[in-house]
């Protein structure tokens, strides 16, 4: 019996020349164009940063919408969130999150579109990532500065189609009773639903997350795949995202229905508009201890998507 | 009697060292090791000092209940300490706020108090706890005269569910924290309208203090 070494087999064998070949080239033309920095592949820049050790998210561009403020810190990011489904303190889902099921993940995307579909998290995760840097501005007053990971959301919303009657889309979040100990208690209605205004989820800073400082994302900070908005309050950015709807009328989402004289349908980061219970002026930037920063209009984000907005009274439309 | 309570002095001593730990612990990390509290150190530790203005509060009102039930009539003497122990944190607690969140800003802080509820009862409750404080030395007791004294001194009952109160409307959505302490402030008020009534009836002797 002769058993052939693997040394015996040619690349050659395997894969087609001409599959090869190309691989080659894109690989040197991808070389290229790092080394001139024209839309390079982003380099593995904060490999000091410790992390999780997650797997790894390859081919991410670089964004002419990422902010150049230092980042905060992966720990904080990954140990301070706000995850009801875990639980109601800040550490709960670092805790928790782990039993989280993300695999095998699919999300549904229904409703007023042409052609509605559910997609598989393999087939979301080929989509041409880009690496964002968006500040996030919590409703409790303090903010990070997070490189996640993802796509514009409008790119996914092209495939599916909506149609004229869709004028909002609804973001609904995953329920796992036997992994989400949180949904056991009557916190919040669950599922968790957020929502959107079509232009507002149309609009390029909108994006699906898949990703965190070049791994895909913890758990805890909605893994596999969740909506950031940067220009609203952090709650209004899902994450676990089971189903994706088009719908025609202004959803009720889920803190609406727990508060709706606290938590409004817009929610854009507004220092003119205080919570009822606190100011909004001011900022704590984590790990800060004093709360100096002042809140930006929009998060910022104010010569982006401010025209979303002209001539709507934001005090009434909070 | 004198005798069996010769403890009490060295018992003093070691709480008024233990009621010191939480409020070191906080300097410490601080100081030293900021990791412990976290990404958000202001809010660790102003909600860690109003815990514990919290918890004092209580361990004074457990003091009488507690002294009827088991009998350890020394209880009574480490009273005093553990209601200015609750002063004490409730003032530190505010000057975080006041620090942390408000960066001294005195119009800042006016505004937040008449604006939102939590903060009024809260800067209520330790507004009121400034008599108390006040008069908690032998001379002022002499001085009011023991009726009047304990007159003021009920003031407690009141302070004791603003606290509460407080807390419960800080809370985002989960209120499961305060309730508990609203269940044990339950229990210690209950006892005592239990125990006037009781001593109206005559089949108990009132409790010699409140």
């Amino acid at each position: 019996m002769i058993i052939k070494r693997p040394h015996d087999i040619q690349p050659s064998e395997i894969t087609p020349r001409g599959v090869y070949e190309g691989r080659r080239r894109f690989m040197k033309l991808a070389a290229a164009a790092s080394v001139l920095g024209a839309g390079g592949v982003l380099e593995p820049a904060r490999a000091q940063e410790k992390t999780l050790g997650l797997p790894k998210l390859g081919n991410v561009a670089k964004s002419r919408f990422s902010t150049a403020e230092p980042l905060t810190a992966y720990k904080h990011i990954t140990r301070y969130n706000n995850y009801y489904e875990f639980g109601t303190d800040k550490d709960d889902p670092a805790e928790y999150a782990g039993r989280l099921k993300v695999r095998p993940w699919t999300l549904a995307v229904e409703g007023e579109v042409a052609k509605p579909r559910t997609f598989g998290i393999e087939e979301l995760l080929k989509f041409p990532l880009e690496e964002r840097i968006y500040r996030l501005r919590c409703v409790e007053a303090w903010s990070m500065v997070i490189p996640w990971i993802g796509f514009e959301f409008n790119r996914l919303a092209k495939l599916v189609e909506p149609t004229s009657k869709a004028k909002f889309v609804e973001f609904v979040t995953a329920v796992q009773p036997d992994t989400m100990p949180g949904v056991h208690l009557p916190v919040l209605d669950w599922p968790y639903v957020e929502g959107l205004r079509i232009d507002e989820a149309m609009h390029p800073l909108t994006i699906l997350a898949v990703g965190l400082y070049g791994e895909v994302l913890p758990n805890q900070n909605g893994a596999p795949l969740r909506l950031v908005v940067p220009w609203k309050y952090g709650f209004k950015s899902g994450k676990s995202l089971a189903r994706i709807r088009f719908v025609g009328e202004q959803p009720k989402t889920a803190w609406e229905k727990a508060n709706s004289h606290e938590y409004g349908f817009y929610s854009n980061v507004n220092p003119n508009v205080d919570h009822p219970r606190w100011s909004q002026k001011r900022e704590r930037r984590i790990p800060d201890l004093f709360a100096r920063r002042e809140t930006l209009m929009f998060n910022g984000y104010g010569e982006q998507v401010a025209s979303l907005y002209a001539g709507m009274d934001l005090k009434k439309f909070f | 009697m004198r005798d069996s309570q010769s403890f009490v002095p060295a018992l003093k001593a070691l709480v008024f060292v233990l009621a010191l730990v939480p409020l070191a612990r906080l300097a410490v990390a601080l100081a030293f090791f900021p990791d412990w509290l976290g990404a958000n150190p202001a809010e660790f530790i102003t909600r860690s000092l109003g815990d514990w203005t919290l918890r004092f509060l209580l361990a004074t009102l457990a003091v009488t209940p507690l002294r009827v039930l088991t009998g350890w009539h020394w209880l009574l003497r480490l009273r005093r300490m553990l209601g200015l122990y609750a002063f004490f944190y409730g003032v530190v607690h505010l000057s975080s706020y006041v620090a942390f969140d408000q960066l001294f800003s005195v119009p800042e802080i006016l505004r937040d108090i008449a604006k939102r509820p939590f903060i009024t009862v809260g800067f209520t409750t330790l507004v009121l706890m400034i008599p108390l404080a006040a008069t908690s030395t032998n001379a002022m007791v002499r001085r009011l005269g023991a009726k009047r004294w304990l007159a003021l001194h009920r003031l407690v009952y009141v302070i004791g569910p603003l606290a509460v109160l407080h807390f419960w409307w800080m809370v985002k959505r989960d209120v499961t924290q305060p309730a508990i302490y609203g269940l044990i402030l339950a229990l210690l008020l209950g006892y005592r309208v239990l125990a006037r009534r009781r001593g109206r009836r005559g089949s108990v002797p009132a409790p010699a203090t409140r």
